[in-house]
């Protein structure tokens, strides 16, 4: 009764093309995206703002990983080293020759490209978990040459101080201006995924996915889209680590190592491998957990444990609650939020039959 | 309803309700708010363990004696298991909640949130990491290390050698041994400048994370330099693995010196225990043992309520290391109260108060500082702890050498 697709006849090729052609997609669209691109920065204060600062750079990323590790079927631990690349070439460039914010942000993303198709390059021959040690050695070499090559690290600190990026002549300073800021690259990373999964190279990543060898039969050059794989999941990286530096105003290695990789992964495997949707669910779920399982902890963890207790018990449990809730939507749902979702969706959209 | 679902439901209600309860927390009357970032889990937990119990127990030791002029002390601790978006997530929780002063933890979230100190002028503790430089006021005039930083802590070391052999350096070998990031790396400058100025040889020894390999470095070290002293820069796991590895090599342990996290309780007795690490020196910034009458206070706090001393006092390190810490705060509100005429003090009045200790050693547990608006570290006093006979004897009185040496790096660094 809700989600009806009976009745609506398409007339040009444009809506048959369109990305939402069905009216509840597109009302649906329209006022997710009234609520977060106008109403939150207006209403929300500084605290939840910045707590959504932090999600949206989570978004980028793991659309990137996702892209990668959803779509193309290329398991990648090194997802820290490629966002440390993106920072570090974009602190160097705003450092050393004053670039704006819209010449560094792509010229972090293309040398993290770079680096990232160098390091797809064993992904012709290796496949599955032993391409993840490949790639986690890529996250230990990149670590390791940013910390010991001074010109790339600035410093035996090797961390850069970025200063805040300016738009317009306005220096963006408050956290309600960093989230319009940030909400515009994330409304362009998700509108290029969308796109980028429904054309040619996105359906020869799903092609060499699901099974590569048939893949190559058919003539898709299986070596040139898996490495234009690794480069566009690390340009999405290394934009997401650009834009975190411009976020903290520092770039510093340290804040991309491989627990960052883990997260990251952990936000695609969660959300739902090989959708978009997925990604920012996961994105949302992985940021948000830890902070959800401490608020709501501290409010009602008097109930069953001493006051004096509770310092020492609440960030333990913390990490006992993250990790049974992964494992508890995992388990319910192996296939993820993503999943999740659509099985609602399903169900509304022939309610109020069931089938 | 399915499983799931009710489950799903209660999930969404206890969230629900913690959201409504959460947020809520405003400090009363006559109450000042302190925010503290201290890891009980992750990678530091070996520390936090102890030091963030240890704040906690003297602010209920301040709070018991009626607090300062009346006003109590509450702090909030958050965990941050040692990750940058979480900290940066907790300091704005805890500046929404209305913290006057903070202290962080981790070298990397201080650096990340160094810009926001400055705008939202929020005074800051970072006592035995973060940013050596900000011991300029005047650079970093909301960012207070009160404690050696690495560079002071560099020189203090040197001072020692220099008089453990015999009061000259030259032609002496001195091998630096450091956990290869950029803290470890971080006192090289320091080492280098006196090398230059006492005419030493040294070589540097770089550990890969995560620290618990040494054998490659002590063959390197003990078969091929034969260096005089060895000064080290160790965390974590890395220091009893160094510890015991030069004396499975045979290397007197009075020649080597620990700098501040290489040199705590737990990591001698990981080591093998006292009789193994017999003359091992450590750098302190903060007294060392039991030998304190704070201590002695705490346990009489405790011994009223009728409990044990907690546990976390038998490593008398890094337990002092929190006390300190602790301290510091509590004597800059109190600083500041005066300056504030009672009323309750702002954060600018803070950062004014914490510029005025000087002359507070809480029984010689904390050094001489002399914080000033140009000198954040208060003069960077570190005092040498030598393992003897089962416990740490103090080897030197509190000292800053080579004071103009650091205060020249500090000025240049960028």
């Amino acid at each position: 009764m809700f989600h009806r697709e009976a009745g609506i006849f398409k007339t040009s090729y444009a809506a048959d093309m369109a990305l939402y052609p069905l009216p509840i997609a597109r009302w649906a669209v329209a006022v997710l995206a009234a609520f977060f691109v106008v109403i939150v920065p207006l209403t929300w204060g500084d605290y939840p703002l910045s707590v959504a600062n932090l999600v949206l750079i989570a978004i980028v990323g793991a659309l990137g990983l996702n892209i990668l590790v959803g779509y193309t079927g290329q398991i990648s631990i090194g997802a820290g080293a490629f966002m440390s690349v993106g920072a570090y070439t974009a602190a160097n460039l705003v450092v050393h020759l004053h670039a704006p914010f819209w010449i560094a942000l792509p010229a972090g993303g293309l040398m993290a490209a770079l680096i990232g198709a160098i390091v797809g390059i064993p992904s012709l021959r290796i496949k599955g978990i032993y391409l993840a040690i490949a790639t986690l050695a890529a996250q230990l070499i990149i670590e390791w040459t940013i910390n010991h090559v001074q010109w790339i690290s600035g410093g035996v600190q090797a961390s850069i101080t970025v200063p805040r990026p300016s738009v317009f002549g306005v220096k963006l300073v408050s956290e309600r201006q960093i989230y319009c800021f940030l909400m515009f690259f994330v409304v362009l990373a998700i509108v290029a995924t969308l796109n980028l999964v429904r054309s040619r190279i996105g359906r020869a990543f799903i092609a060499i996915r699901d099974q590569d060898i048939a893949a190559e039969i058919i003539g898709i050059n299986i070596f040139k889209y898996k490495l234009y794989a690794f480069a566009i999941s690390s340009f999405f990286a290394g934009v997401t680590g650009a834009l975190e530096s411009y976020y903290l105003g520092i770039a510093n290695y340290e804040q991309f190592q491989i627990d960052v990789s883990i997260d990251y992964l952990a936000m695609v495997i969660i959300g739902g491998l090989g959708s978009v949707l997925g990604s920012v669910f996961g994105a949302i779920f992985v940021t948000l957990l830890p902070i959800a399982t401490r608020w709501f902890l501290e409010a009602s963890g008097g109930i069953f444990f001493a006051q004096a207790d509770m310092l020492n018990v609440i960030p333990n449990l913390r990490l006992v609650i993250f990790g049974g809730l992964i494992i508890f939507f995992l388990v319910v749902e192996p296939e993820g939020l993503n999943r999740l979702w659509r099985n609602i969706r399903n169900y509304f959209r022939v309610w109020p039959f069931s089938y | 309803m399915t499983i799931l679902a009710k489950s799903m439901l209660t999930l969404a209600a206890g969230i629900a309700a913690g959201l409504a309860y959460a947020g809520s927390a405003s400090a009363a009357d006559k109450e000042l708010l302190i925010g503290d970032q201290c890891d009980r889990t992750g990678p530091t937990q070996i520390v936090g363990t102890v030091l963030c119990p240890a704040m906690q127990d003297y602010y209920k030791l301040v709070n018991s004696k009626g607090g300062i002029d009346g006003w109590m002390i509450k702090a909030d601790e958050i965990d941050n298991a040692y990750k940058v978006p979480e900290a940066i997530e907790a300091y704005e929780r805890q500046k929404q909640m209305g913290a006057l002063l903070m202290t962080l933890y981790g070298t990397p979230q201080t650096v990340a949130l160094n810009q926001r100190l400055e705008q939202d002028k929020m005074p800051t503790t970072s006592p035995g990491f973060g940013i050596s430089a900000a011991a300029d006021g005047t650079r970093f005039p909301y960012l207070f290390p009160v404690a050696a930083t690495y560079w002071s802590q560099a020189a203090g070391a040197v001072k020692f050698a220099k008089d453990q052999l015999g009061g000259d350096l030259k032609g002496k070998k001195i091998a630096y041994i450091y956990y290869d990031n950029p803290a470890g790396k971080e006192a090289m400058p320091i080492l280098e400048a006196l090398q230059k100025q006492e005419g030493y040889d040294m070589r540097t020894f770089a550990v890969p994370p995560p620290g618990v390999e040494l054998g490659a470095q002590i063959i390197d070290i003990t078969q091929r330099y034969h260096p005089d002293f060895i000064i080290a820069h160790l965390f974590g796991r890395s220091p009893s693995v160094l510890i015991k590895g030069l004396k499975g090599a045979g290397f007197p342990l009075k020649h080597v010196i620990g700098l501040v996290w290489a040199s705590a309780e737990a990591d001698i007795l990981a080591a093998g225990g006292w009789n193994v690490a017999e003359g091992y020196n450590t750098l302190q910034f903060a007294g060392a043992g039991d030998d304190y009458p704070v201590r002695d206070e705490i346990k009489a706090m405790y011994k009223k309520d009728g409990k044990d001393p907690p546990k976390e006092m038998a490593d008398t390190v890094v337990y002092n290391r929190g006390l300190l810490q602790a301290a510091i705060q509590v004597e800059a509100l109190k600083n500041a109260l005066k300056i504030s005429g009672g009323q309750k003090p702002t954060t600018e009045q803070i950062k004014a108060g914490m510029e005025q200790i000087h002359d507070f050693t809480l029984g010689g547990l904390v050094p001489p500082l002399q914080i000033t608006a140009t000198d954040h570290e208060g003069g960077g006093w570190v005092r040498v702890f030598q393992v003897k006979g089962g416990k740490f004897v103090a080897a030197t009185d509190w000292m800053h050498p080579y004071h103009d040496v650091v205060e020249k790096q500090v000025k240049s660094a960028e």
